[in-house]
């Protein structure tokens, strides 16, 4: 019987970013994907005739330009469009605009405080900072501190001479940014509420911290160091949806040789004298191969597919107190014409960007409230978009599909599994918000996804739902990513690694984690990684 | 419990100040604002170069950039420098808020006097340079090329002074050259003879009032104007019907960008870059650095980054120096390299010229201590010179010189002269 040079389980992006890349070092590589479609949590499906959603990712920037270049997407049809800012609506029938143009940026913040206005460009200069240091470790492994292994010695190295390359002032203001609330960080800054809340929502996305939890600081971070071709913090739309960067690695793997099965969903992993030889198919296929490669997260990789008696304790312990908790839902809505906010002038740019109704912190954090109670938010944090102002791909000319995304939402309601009647109870508190800033919002919805943790783990096999396969927090990061001793791609079973968001960087469709992942596993076959670009200097 | 039910989170409110916020939203649709001078330069823009001057629509040129710095040097100039930062200071602290916050001793600066001072952090960098107007005993304009009002307001605590930013209610303008005086004096300012350099003093003008600094920026005989945003039309006319037979022109940056150089003057953000803005440690720039050392007074009562500029003097531990060049040869330096001895690179040039006023090839450069400093012999500048697709490579010798690259005596003659 046939026996794979490799087996991904798993074709979202990040395992498909895997297998491209170990395909073009010449293994002959299976991905086993367990829908019927590729993508993950990076798709683009047409629910409603007419109109493609892109139903869980909506956006896009820290995809690592490398990876775009090393595996040809664009020549696959991938192309990412910046969008044009955004806003958040004040309940004062006013809004706060994101203007790219930095001069209309300050202008809009003065109509609120002339004194914030003049903080941006501080505010501005001191996350670049923290980018700066950050975006370099992105496609790198993070070592091992407890290891002497020159490697890891060196990266450590690495590390500790970018830090000390750091200002006094600097070095503290970078360990309190990766501890501190975003909302402690940008009082700092801001005195305005609306102004505060425009930027903490960054901190929160994809969360289960509220703005005042410590660690959000450098959640909002990790939004802000991606790029739109050059434009560092910039965000765009994939055209065609999200699923135009997984289709484009799709078929970047397959015209470089490998092989995707749909519709196979992985049951277990099979172990031989600790080492992982292939996967049963939950028809009770087995398929044998060298080695195993898992895109799910680290829970479902290793309390799902392995069997627990395979793993020690301590690491069975940390993997099963992983914080990967759900606290985000997404609604996805087909138009017949484009929303009317009588707030917004009718030109206004905003329309193009993100737009939110979230203009405090305060408020922010009352919906974090209701998520620690077990309920979904009464009064929603919403990260709204409409993708088809600017691609004209995804709905008819003059319809539109608009994302929503939701927060928070937690992963069981009251401490029940969600039912239907709850999952309507949450969409029905995002549309009455959306309602009361847009009459006739109601009148224009031709179809309507929603999705609750339950959903987004039923179908994505995330864990809880969770955006990020686990939270962003400083315990959860670098070298303790997913869990202490296993930051680099490997786990305590031979031959079968990860190379999920659950992995140093993290989520947000970077594509790193894939990419990071097969450096690990060529390094371990002695193979060549010169098809592989290092990470683009920060000059 | 149940579900939460959901509260209305939209409040009506009729506030006046809600009213007055919404009514400016629609700034969106002009990305770049005219100053209060925008229709007198509208008329005159033959060359329609404009430039983003801090959110501004602002002139490179307005009818041709080489013939406008000729009419700085022999006529007079009137160049709009509304865009700038203003900041109105007052109270009866204020003297002491700016003497606390700025490099130059306030103490000394009089009423109806100006200076040019800078502003640090408290790791002594700086942070911006600009003018600073003392209009009364408790009065102040502070005039900069960046913002600056968190960090004036947050120094302020403690101190019993209003800071408020004033870029908007406040035109300015600047009328340069030879015939400026002559201008002035014809426009009816009686009285302006009496302005030595930098004095300033109000005058009558529209009932209201213009205030008139003998200052500038292009190292000639000079005024600056500042009157209220609404009357900045009937100040235009009032100076460009008096200078008619005068040779009066408006002109863009480019010009004023050349007289600048020759003065030998720096602009924030061209010649260094302000701390605000430096996302790179190693940019940062100490007063001594760029050439303002002469500002510090140890002596004067404590100000915004004393102990770190003193403490980086007294360990040498400055690491730039910002001097002026003069180049061999005739072909502009623009951001050149300069090298020691040919191949040790130790610096950049920032702005370069041919001077007409003074027939050498000049240059503003930040080098790395000690060459600029202590080492003065043998540096050279690569020029990379395009001419029709080719990089003709010129390796130049440099020498410091002193700056200004060129001294008018017409600029302080007192009284002024016609011209």
């Amino acid at each position: 019987m046939k026996a794979w040079d490799a087996i991904v389980i798993g074709g979202g992006h990040n395992g498909l970013v895997n297998a491209c890349y170990l395909q073009r070092a010449g293994l002959d590589v299976l991905v086993v994907e367990k829908n019927d479609w590729v993508g993950g949590a990076a798709t683009s499906r047409e629910l409603t005739p007419g109109f493609v959603y892109s139903n869980c990712s909506y956006v896009c920037s820290l995809f690592r330009p490398e990876i775009m270049r090393d595996l040809e997407l664009p020549r696959f049809g991938l192309q990412v469009i910046s969008y044009e800012g955004g806003a958040v609506f004040t309940r004062d029938g006013d809004y706060l605009a994101n203007y790219r143009d930095h001069d209309a940026h300050r202008r809009e913040f003065a109509r609120f405080s002339r004194r914030d206005a003049e903080a941006y460009d501080r505010y501005a200069r001191d996350v670049t900072r923290q980018c700066r240091f950050i975006q370099p470790l992105l496609m790198r492994t993070a070592p091992d501190p407890t290891s002497f292994r020159p490697r890891d010695l060196g990266e450590l190295l690495y590390l500790g001479k970018k830090f000390a390359g750091l200002s006094a002032e600097q070095m503290a203001l970078t360990l309190r940014f990766w501890t501190m609330s975003i909302s402690d960080f940008l009082d700092e800054y801001f005195e305005t509420d609306v102004i505060k809340a425009n930027f903490a929502l960054s901190g929160i996305i994809g969360t289960a911290l509220g703005p005042m939890s410590p660690g959000t600081a450098y959640v909002l971070l990790h939004h802000y160091m991606g790029e739109v071709d050059g434009s560092v913090g910039a965000w765009g739309y994939a055209r065609g949806g999200m699923g135009a960067v997984t289709k484009a690695l799709a078929a970047s793997f397959k015209a470089s040789g490998g092989t995707i099965r749909t519709g196979a969903e992985v049951d277990h992993v099979l172990v031989n004298r600790g080492k992982a030889t292939g996967v049963v198919l939950a028809g009770g296929e087995e398929v044998y191969c060298k080695l195993v490669v898992s895109n799910a997260d680290v829970k479902r990789t290793f309390l799902k597919l392995v069997e627990e008696k395979e793993l020690p304790d301590v690491f069975l312990r940390r993997v099963k107190n992983f914080k990967i908790r759900g606290s985000s839902g997404k609604i996805n809505i087909a138009l017949d014409s484009l929303p009317e906010f009588p707030a917004l002038p009718r030109d206004s740019p905003v329309y193009r960007g993100d737009m939110h109704f979230t203009d405090s912190i305060e408020r922010m954090e009352r919906a974090y409230d209701d998520w620690k109670a077990g309920r979904w938010s009464a009064d929603p944090f919403l990260d709204m978009v409409i993708p088809t102002t600017l691609d004209p791909t995804m709905a008819p000319p003059g319809k539109h599909f608009m994302s929503c995304f939701v927060q928070y939402a937690p992963p069981k309601v009251n401490g029940l599994d969600w039912t239907d009647a709850d999952r309507d109870g949450f969409a029905e508190s995002v549309i009455a918000q959306i309602a009361e800033y847009s009459p006739g919002f109601r009148d224009r919805i031709v179809h309507m996804e929603v999705r609750t943790p339950r959903e987004i783990e039923a179908e994505v096999g995330l864990t809880e739902g969770n955006i990020f396969q686990g939270e962003l927090t400083f315990d959860q990061l670098l070298f303790n990513r997913p869990v202490p001793g296993y930051a680099q791609y490997r786990s305590p079973v031979g031959g079968l690694y990860m190379c999920g968001s659950s992995t140093h960087p993290g989520g947000g469709v970077m594509g790193a984690p894939g990419r990071n992942a097969a450096a690990e596993i060529l390094r371990d076959l002695a193979k060549s990684t010169s098809h592989m670009s290092p990470a683009h200097e920060v000059i | 419990m149940a579900q939460a039910t959901r509260k209305k989170p939209v409040a009506k409110t009729a506030d006046a100040a809600v009213s007055a916020r919404i009514a400016v939203q629609s700034h969106f649709r002009t990305l770049r604002l005219g100053t209060p001078f925008q229709p007198r330069l509208d008329a005159l823009a033959k060359t329609q170069e404009w430039y983003n001057w801090a959110g501004y629509r602002a002139p490179h040129s307005l009818w041709d950039e080489e013939l406008e710095y000729f009419a700085i040097r022999s006529q007079a100039a009137l160049f709009d420098i509304s865009p700038m930062t203003k900041y109105r200071i007052e109270g009866p602290d204020a003297e002491a808020f700016l003497d606390r916050v700025t490099l130059r001793d306030v103490t000394k600066l009089r009423p109806g006097r100006v200076h040019y001072t800078a502003w640090c952090d408290d790791e002594g960098f700086v942070l911006d340079d600009g003018t600073l107007f003392r209009l009364s005993p408790t009065r102040f304009r502070l005039c900069s090329q960046e913002r600056h009002l968190p960090w004036l307001l947050d120094s302020a605590i403690g101190f019993d002074v209003i800071v408020e930013e004033e870029t908007e209610a406040v035109a300015g303008l600047a009328l340069q050259g030879p015939t400026s005086f002559a201008v002035l004096r014809d426009a009816g300012f009686a009285g302006v003879e009496k302005l030595r350099v930098f004095d300033l003093a109000a005058f009558p003008h529209d009932d209201t009032s213009v205030t008139i600094s003998r200052t500038g920026f292009t190292g000639d005989l000079g005024y600056e104007l500042f009157v209220p945003a609404d009357r900045a039309l009937s100040l235009w006319d009032r100076l460009v019907a008096a200078g008619e037979l005068r040779g009066i022109r408006a002109i863009g940056y480019t010009a004023l960008n050349r007289a600048r150089l020759e003065a030998g003057l720096i602009v924030a953000n061209a010649d260094f870059t302000t701390a605000e803005h430096a996302i790179r440690a190693d940019r940062l720039r100490r007063p001594d650095e760029i050439g303002l050392g002469f500002m510090i007074e140890p002596q004067k009562a404590h100000f915004n980054g004393r102990r770190a500029i003193l403490e980086a003097r007294a360990k040498t531990k400055l690491r730039h120096v910002l001097v002026g060049l003069e180049i061999e040869g005739n072909i502009p330096a623009e951001h050149a390299i300069v090298y020691h001895k040919k191949h040790l690179e130790v610096g950049l040039v920032s702005a370069a010229m041919w001077s007409p006023m003074a027939k050498r090839n000049i240059a503003l450069a930040s080098l790395a201590r000690p060459y600029g400093d202590t080492v003065v012999e043998d540096l050279w500048v690569e020029i990379y010179a395009m001419r029709e697709l080719q990089y003709q490579k010129l390796m130049k010798r440099a020498k410091v010189v002193a700056r200004p690259f060129i001294k008018l005596d017409r600029r302080t003659a007192n009284p002024p002269a016609d011209f």
